[in-house]
Order: C-alpha cells, then sequence, then structure tokens
C-alpha cells in the first residue's frame, strides 16, 4: 500500500513539474545555505582549534614589572623583578606541571655567506613541553646544557630554510651575534599562532646561554617571562592564586601594595576565540535556517493549492473506499518526498559550493557526516510539520461535497 | 426470498439551511434483494440524489435504520463507511470520474489499493476487468484517449473490481450520447444477469425502463414503487 502510494506521490509530483521544481527550490537554497554554512563554521572552528594546538594547552605566562624612572614607566617585563629562582618555585606549586623561565629578543644570524634575524628565546626543555613543541631532527638540549651555559641552539624550519636552504643544518655552526651556536635539531613546524605571526621562525637556546653570551643581563639569574603550563584547564584558576601568593611572599609585597609582575591566561585568549567562532557557526546555522522555514512555508503554501486543485480526485478517492488516513498519508508523502527530494538537491548544491569556496578562497571547510544527517532530519520535520496541515485538510473533506467539486 | 442486500426503514435525513431545518428526506423504507434492478427516478429536489448519498454510505442519516448486508450502518464512523464504500459496494458516476494521470489499468486496481490488496493480484484483477468490459488493450493508456462511453465501461470496472454486492449508478448515463448510452445500459443488463445488483438514479424514463422495478420519489418520499412492464418503452413513465 505504502509503496502504491509512494509511486502516486511521484506521479502526482510529476504532474505539474514547474510548480514542483520551484516549491522544492526552496528547500534546495534552505538545506544548501545550512550546509555552507556548517561547512564553513566548522571549518573557521578547526582552524582555530589547530592554532590552539599548536600553542600548547592550559597555559600562563608570568611577566615581570614595570619601573618608572622620572615618570617614565617602562612597560611590563621592564623592571629585573623575576628570577630563575621564582621559576623553580612555581614548579613546586600544586598543579604545575611544567615552568620556563625564559628570555627572547631579535638578533642576526650568519651561517656561511647567508644571514637572517629570528626571534631568539632563551630557555629550559620545560619551554618545549609546554608548548608541545617536537623536534623532528636532531635532538633538544637538556637540563645539562642550562646549567652549562654551552652553545648549542634548536631552530624552526623557517630559520632553517632561509639560513640554510638545502643543508642539513644539525651539527653545523651558525652565529648569533659572533658567538658560534651549533645546531643540534629542527623544530617542527608549527605555522601560523593566533596573531598570525611565524611560530617556526624562532631560534630556541639554553637560557643560561642567552643571558650570558646573546642579551646580557642586569642581574645574574633575572629573566623576564616565565611560562607555566597547568595540568589541566580546571587547576587553572587554583595555580594563578598559588603563583600570585608565592611571588608576593618571595618579593617581599606588603598587604595593599601592587604586584611587581604581570599575569597573562594564554589558553584564555584562546578560548574565546575559539568561543567566538562557535558562536558565529552556530549563528550562521540559524539565519541558514531560516530560509529553511520559508521553504517548508513554501511547500504548504503548494500543498494547500494542490488540496484545493484535487479536491474532486480527494472525493473520488474517498468513495471507491479511501479512510481518512490514506488522504492524509498521501498528501502528506508527497510533501515530504518534495521536502527530502529539495534536500537532497540542496546537500549536493551546498557542498559543490562549499568546496567551490575552498577551492577559489583556500578557506578551510569541514564537511561532516553529522551536518548532511541534520539537513535530512530537518527535512523530513519540515515536511511532515508543513504538509500536515493540509494533508488533513484534504482528509477531512466531505466525500459528497468533494465529488460535486468542479 | 433471500436477505435483502439494502434495508431502510423509515430513512430520513434534514439540512441545515439558512430558512431552518430542511427536510430532504422524510422516512423511507426499501429493500432491495440480491439480484434487483432498481431505478430510482424523480424530478430534482425529490430527494433521490440525497437517498443515494445515503446508500452509498458517503452521508449518515438523520433518522432512521440502513441495513447493508445485514448490518445497520445508520450511525457508523467514517473510517469504517469508507471501508464498506471499498468492500461492499461499487460507484458509478455521471462524470465517470477516473483519476487522469493513472493509466486505466491503474484506475481499475486503485480501490484494491485501498483494500489493501498486493500488486500482482490488483494487476491481474484490473486486466481481467478490462478485457471484461472490452477495453484490455487499452490497459496502459490514460483515461483522455479514449471516448466518454469507454471511460464510464472503465468506471464500471472499477467499481465491480472489488466483487461489490451492490452497483450503485447515479446518472450513468447522463453525460453520453444515446447510442453510447444504450451499450452502458446493455452493460448494466449483462452484469445483471450475471447476478450482480444494480440501482441506479436517473430522470430519464428510456434508461430507467432498463431496470426491472422502478421506484420513484416526489418530496422526499416514495411515491411509487413498481415492477418494469416486459416491454422496455412508453407505459413506464
Amino acid at each position: 500500500m505504502l509503496k502504491a502510494m509512494l509511486g502516486e506521490a511521484w506521479l502526482a509530483m510529476g504532474a505539474n513539474r514547474l510548480r514542483t521544481a520551484l516549491t522544492m527550490l526552496g528547500m534546495v537554497i534552505g538545506v544548501g545555505a545550512v550546509v555552507i554554512m556548517m561547512a564553513i563554521g566548522q571549518g573557521a572552528q578547526y582552524a582555530v582549534q589547530q592554532t590552539i594546538s599548536t600553542m600548547g594547552s592550559n597555559l600562563y605566562i608570568v611577566l615581570s614589572g614595570s619601573f618608572t624612572t622620572a615618570g617614565v614607566r617602562s612597560g611590563s617585563a621592564g623592571a629585573p623583578t623575576l628570577n630563575v629562582a621564582d621559576a623553580e618555585a612555581m614548579s613546586e606549586l600544586d598543579g604545575v606541571i611544567n615552568v620556563a623561565p625564559t628570555h627572547q629578543g631579535t638578533r642576526q644570524l650568519v651561517y656561511g655567506s647567508q644571514n637572517w634575524s629570528s626571534q631568539i628565546i632563551g630557555t629550559t626543555p620545560a619551554y618545549l613541553e609546554a608548548r608541545a613543541w617536537s623536534i623532528v631532527d636532531g635532538a633538544a638540549f637538556g637540563d645539562s646544557d642550562v646549567r652549562s651555559a654551552t652553545r648549542v641552539a634548536v631552530i624552526g624550519k623557517t630559520v632553517a630554510e632561509n639560513l640554510f636552504g638545502d643543508e642539513d643544518p644539525v651539527g653545523k655552526t651558525m652565529r648569533i651575534q659572533q658567538n658560534p651556536f651549533m645546531v643540534i635539531g629542527v623544530l617542527g613546524s608549527k605555522g601560523q599562532n593566533l596573531d598570525g605571526r611565524d611560530q617556526d621562525d624562532t631560534v630556541i637556546i639554553p637560557l643560561t646561554t642567552a643571558q650570558r653570551k646573546v642579551f646580557g643581563t642586569p642581574f645574574l639569574g633575572s629573566v623576564r617571562m616565565i611560562m607555566v603550563q597547568a595540568d589541566s584547564a580546571e587547576s587553572m584558576p587554583k595555580v594563578e592564586a598559588g603563583i600570585t601568593a608565592l611571588l608576593r611572599q618571595r618579593h617581599r609585597l606588603r598587604e595593599g601594595m601592587p604586584d611587581d609582575f604581570f599575569m597573562r591566561n594564554l589558553s584564555a585568549a584562546a578560548e574565546s576565540e575559539a568561543a567566538t567562532t562557535r558562536t558565529m557557526s552556530i549563528l550562521l546555522g540559524a539565519i541558514a535556517s531560516i530560509s529553511l522555514l520559508v521553504g517548508g512555508i513554501g511547500i504548504m503554501n503548494i500543498m494547500l493549492v494542490s488540496v484545493t486543485e484535487r479536491t474532486r480526485e480527494i472525493g473520488i478517492r474517498m468513495a471507491i473506499g479511501a479512510r481518512q488516513k490514506d488522504i492524509l498519508t498521501q498528501f502528506l508523502l508527497e510533501a515530504v518526498m518534495i521536502s527530502f527530494a529539495g534536500c537532497l538537491l540542496g546537500l549536493l548544491l551546498g557542498l559543490a559550493i562549499a568546496l567551490g569556496i575552498n577551492f577559489a578562497t583556500g578557506m578551510v571547510i569541514v564537511i561532516s557526516g553529522s551536518a548532511a544527517l541534520v539537513a535530512f532530519a530537518v527535512a523530513a520535520t519540515v515536511g511532515i510539520f508543513f504538509g500536515w496541515y493540509p494533508a488533513r485538510k484534504a482528509a477531512r473533506l466531505d466525500p459528497i461535497e468533494a465529488l460535486r467539486y468542479q | 426470498m433471500a436477505d435483502p442486500v439494502i434495508r431502510v426503514a423509515g430513512l430520513a435525513k434534514s439540512y441545515e439551511t439558512a430558512a431552518g431545518l430542511f427536510p430532504a428526506l422524510r422516512g423511507v423504507d426499501l429493500a432491495v434483494y440480491p439480484g434487483d434492478y432498481i431505478a430510482i427516478m424523480g424530478p430534482s429536489g425529490s430527494g433521490k440524489s440525497t437517498f443515494m448519498n445515503l446508500l452509498g454510505c458517503l452521508d449518515t442519516p438523520s433518522a432512521g435504520d440502513y441495513f447493508l448486508a445485514g448490518e445497520n450502518v445508520a450511525h457508523m464512523a467514517k473510517d469504517a463507511l469508507a471501508v464498506l464504500r471499498n468492500r461492499t459496494l461499487g460507484f458509478v458516476f455521471q462524470g465517470f470520474n477516473l483519476l487522469p494521470r493513472m493509466t486505466l489499468q491503474d484506475n481499475v486496481a486503485l480501490p484494491l489499493v485501498y483494500a489493501g490488496i498486493g500488486k500482482e493480484t490488483r494487476r491481474a484483477a484490473a486486466r481481467e476487468l478490462l478485457d471484461k468490459v472490452g477495453l484490455g488493450k487499452y490497459a496502459d493508456s490514460l483515461p483522455n484517449r479514449i471516448s466518454g462511453g469507454q471511460q464510464q465501461r472503465v468506471a464500471i470496472a472499477r467499481a465491480l473490481v472489488n466483487k461489490p454486492q451492490l452497483i450503485l449508478a447515479d446518472e450513468p448515463t447522463g453525460n453520453l450520447d444515446s447510442h453510447t448510452s444504450d451499450e452502458i445500459m446493455r452493460l448494466f443488463g449483462e452484469l445483471n444477469a450475471e447476478g450482480i445488483t444494480i440501482v441506479l438514479v436517473t430522470h430519464e424514463p428510456d434508461i430507467a425502463a432498463h431496470a426491472k422495478r422502478q421506484v420513484r420519489f416526489l418530496d422526499g418520499e416514495i411515491v411509487s414503487d413498481q415492477l418494469t412492464a416486459v416491454v422496455p418503452g412508453g407505459e413506464a413513465c
């Protein structure tokens, strides 16, 4: 019976092809819009998540405080208030898994006839762990290198390409400010960070070497920045409070005195960025759903016209024994079929356009099966929801009136 | 005599109109026996259409009883009536009322769809009846490809497909010329000769003359109920 009715619904759809096609168009556009928006939205989320995962998770940066000389304030990390001992004390705190005191600046690198300006980060091996940064070639330096201030360097991909070209940099010696450094490892590529800066344009050297040979330091052991990694997102507030209390105590700051350091939550910025893209993609999806709703109303409109036009047919069917639910099923089936066919075409159209956008602009898009599933579920719901009223109207017709209808 | 296919007792139907309750049918008693061939006659407004709608289970009476195949259907629910129309009755209309988008075979098979019969059985039954009314070769054509008389034959085949106990024909020749009308009436005669019970509504005396029995309505009541004379023609008027 259902099979026969499907066949009839197909016939009815074919009877007025242009009208069916136009009705379907509403669904095509609606579903297509949802698919495109979801692909773009999920693509943006994916891109942000990628960036976040390269940055390292649950990170705090503690910067030394500013100082004021004759009314001129130095800005953060201007005063040498933080030192390596602070960092060591922090690593004892509950919930802290990595502490990396760092000192960074930009210097000129020289190798053979090539030279290149890059960011130099003097730090400890914990830094690479905190930022989940892998070594693809050679090895990282160890704690012993930090203790003995050896002149070794781990370089990023961009540096390797610009300074060494096709040569294998591992084992080669380059110069930073006249000091020879042996390249012992090459870092894995991380791409751009949230600010768009190339994270691979970096040279990482032991903190002690950096302080003594490259940057110089006003007091031995003082650092500008300490990177701290908490063991989980949940323990971050606890870690922040612990660090603040610890530093205030170590720096002998009395009640009411301002902190002589700054703390930045790196993850918070990334999380808020992720939340923004999530909100954006939900918003885009919601706007696209409105066109789906409009498509549904289009179906209802046409089904109502169709019921009126086919009143006599309904009367004949009733006279030869169609029950109310048979008529209801028939019209509902027609609405759902139009809706489904529109959905299928919309899905294909959406995919084609999403791929086109990806091809033309390089924008990251993510096409997920769940998006297609959602689109289909929505199409079925729209078909049933907007087909219900016209179908019920048809089923409730009085057979005598319907038969008399011209 | 066998049990009647139809027995109505005190059947009445009133309609709400602006001028108040209008009694279209005021207490009709009638029995139709298996093998009967009855013509219902009467002028417009005599109540014969209302009566046919009630007999056809398309409408429910305001008062009285209607026994169809021994069952009182006067107060049945809509869906139960639909099942009766499907299984027990066959309709033939003045305007043929075939569905224009379906082939003749599908049109004939449609009542079987609502009876929940499988596709192969439906096909075979439809084919057999189309052959019976002489239109088997048009099985896959659409209704607009054949003449009015042929369409009415298809409609008769559709009415017969569920092996009903009774055929109800409402002005079956009203849209046909006299030659085609004769053909249709001959077909009804043949069917009746096979034992099929027929009730037809007409206002044409020469059509009514084909029936075995003529029932006349006037102002919502039966005014005469008599057997047709053996020679079809004049005196039945």
